[in-house]
């Protein structure tokens, strides 16, 4: 096989890893703010047990925030198992468990889902820090002009943590760029997976090298747009 | 008639630290109350219990003869569940501004009214950029709050109250986190608003501005109003021991 012929199956696969990067970063964003909001869910059903007495099962019970609990059990079992298990769970899961034959096109499903899940669960926490570095006299300033929660919210204090936020999503970006290259445990047919069989049919390392490269152009135009983005938000501090 | 009428405020935190032990406070229409007291003694708590950022344990709260809070059978306050209206009495400027940095100064002024009253955007720009100049700040429209001397920003945050159309505006320290050359043009902002009847309550660690602008000073410490009346009596001739004490270690400005 000659060179072009090489960068044109790589690029074919490169289509199906674009795919699954805009796919993640649709879901997983929205779904990273929905987790935190879960994360940060102060609902304590019990807390009108707290009393300042020696009952300590009271006490304990009363600081009990069940919502909040499940969102962080969730949030560690997904930053703490490999992404790649998640992927195989995932795709593999329904058949294993429940016998469910699921048509070809699951596979896609599935590993956008995987994806999703798990970058979810990471951006959830870089919001959450973002939002907590908002200085509580924002919401006080907000509150005193009238504004209800959801406006101040999505007005005064989601801006500024979008803001606060950019350079560790910027990373978690990058990250997924290389992280797409995963998705060959299930076989999804993206850029890594056609390096890698190309290059075992023809006992040569150059797709391999290749197939670098691209990602190393790619996570460079997320880099170029990810600063732009930045820049856009820097005429305030 | 009373814009603000608190009644028996208690507060406390934690279940122990007492902060505000029975403080009742009336302000009328067009007047100028100045709070002062050693730190620590609950001015700021008690600005926040009027501005309803803190919820009293006890007692009454009501803006322009509307109930705010009140005492239930055991004792305990009690909020009104719609708050919206009651909200729109008051204004409060803060120690360190409080400025949403997103914004200009512009859109720090407008986007309350705008998107809290509804108003005409059109309407409301004109208001904000008349605020502004009488702020001085008129060609800082666009600029950014980090753009702004603290001075600036403060007067930005008293021009952000001031487009709400408050019956009453309440200043906690407004001049305490500015260095020493910028606090006069805060000061004169405020006796400027003093001069058009605005009703005002001002916590202030200035001794002069306070005697000379206000129309009652409050002295309070411990959680408790020690004294309080006619400026030129409380802070020239203070009745209670501890209004003197107090007092005597502003002597030297
Ligand atoms: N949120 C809070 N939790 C616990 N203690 C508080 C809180 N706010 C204020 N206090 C305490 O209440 C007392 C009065 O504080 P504050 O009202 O800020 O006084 P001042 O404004 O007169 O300096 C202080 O002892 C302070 O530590
Ligand atoms: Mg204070």
């Amino acid at each position: 096989m000659n060179f072009s012929n090489l960068i044109l199956q790589l690029f074919q696969g490169l289509g199906n890893t674009v795919l699954l990067f805009v796919l993640t970063l649709a879901f997983s964003l929205p779904l990273g703010l929905i987790v935190t909001f879960g994360r940060m869910n102060k609902w304590a059903p019990f807390h009108k047990l707290k009393d300042h007495s020696a009952n300590k099962f009271a006490n304990a019970l009363s600081n009990l925030k069940p919502i909040q609990l499940i969102f962080r059990f969730f949030i560690s079992i997904l930053r703490g198992t490999p992404l790649m298990l998640q992927i195989i769970v995932v795709f593999f899961g329904p058949y294993y468990a429940f016998g469910m034959k699921l048509a070809a096109s699951y596979r896609v499903i599935a590993v956008v889902l995987a994806f999703s899940i798990n970058y979810a669960a990471y951006f959830a926490e870089i919001f959450r820090s973002g939002i907590e570095s908002i200085p509580v006299g924002q919401y006080e300033a907000a509150q005193v002009l009238g504004y209800n929660k959801k406006q101040t919210f999505f007005k005064i204090i989601l801006p500024q943590m979008v803001k606060r936020v950019l350079p560790p999503v910027t990373n978690e970006v990058i990250t997924l760029v290389k992280d797409t290259s995963l998705a060959f445990v299930i076989t999804y047919t993206e850029m890594f997976t056609i390096a890698k069989q190309v290059a075992a049919a023809q006992t040569t390392i150059v797709p391999l090298f290749v197939a670098g490269l691209f990602y190393f152009i790619f996570n460079a135009i997320v880099a170029w747009g990810m600063e732009r983005l930045e820049r856009s938000m820097a005429y305030y501090n | 008639m009373n814009v603000l009428e608190l009644n028996h405020v208690k507060k406390t935190f934690d279940g122990k630290l007492e902060v505000l032990t029975d403080i009742s406070l009336n302000v009328q229409k067009g007047e100028v109350v100045a709070i002062i007291g050693p730190s620590g003694s609950g001015k700021s708590t008690l600005l926040r219990c009027a501005t309803l950022l803190t919820a009293m344990d006890s007692g009454e709260l009501s803006y322009m003869e509307q109930k705010a809070a009140w005492n239930d059978d055991s004792g305990r306050a009690v909020y009104a569940l719609d708050l919206k209206k009651i909200r729109s009495y008051f204004g409060l400027v803060f120690q360190n501004f409080n400025l949403f940095p997103h914004y200009s100064v512009l859109k720090n002024l407008m986007d309350a009214p705008v998107s809290v009253m509804k108003r005409d955007p059109q309407e409301v720009r004109t208001e904000a950029m008349e605020l502004l100049k009488k702020m001085g700040l008129e060609d800082k429209a666009d600029s950014y709050p980090c753009q702004l001397s603290g001075g600036q920003q403060q007067r930005v945050a008293i021009a952000r109250a001031l487009a709400m159309k408050p019956e009453i505006l309440f200043f906690d320290e407004p001049t305490s986190a500015l260095d020493p050359e910028l606090t006069g043009e805060i000061l004169k902002v405020i006796r400027q608003l003093a001069e058009e009847k605005m009703t005002m309550v001002i916590v202030t660690h200035e001794m002069s501005f306070a005697r000379d602008v206000a129309d009652r000073v409050i002295f309070m410490d411990g959680g408790v109003i020690v004294e309080q009346g006619d400026p030129k009596d409380v802070i020239e001739h203070p009745q209670e021991e501890r209004t003197r004490q107090f007092l005597s270690r502003f002597a030297d400005r």
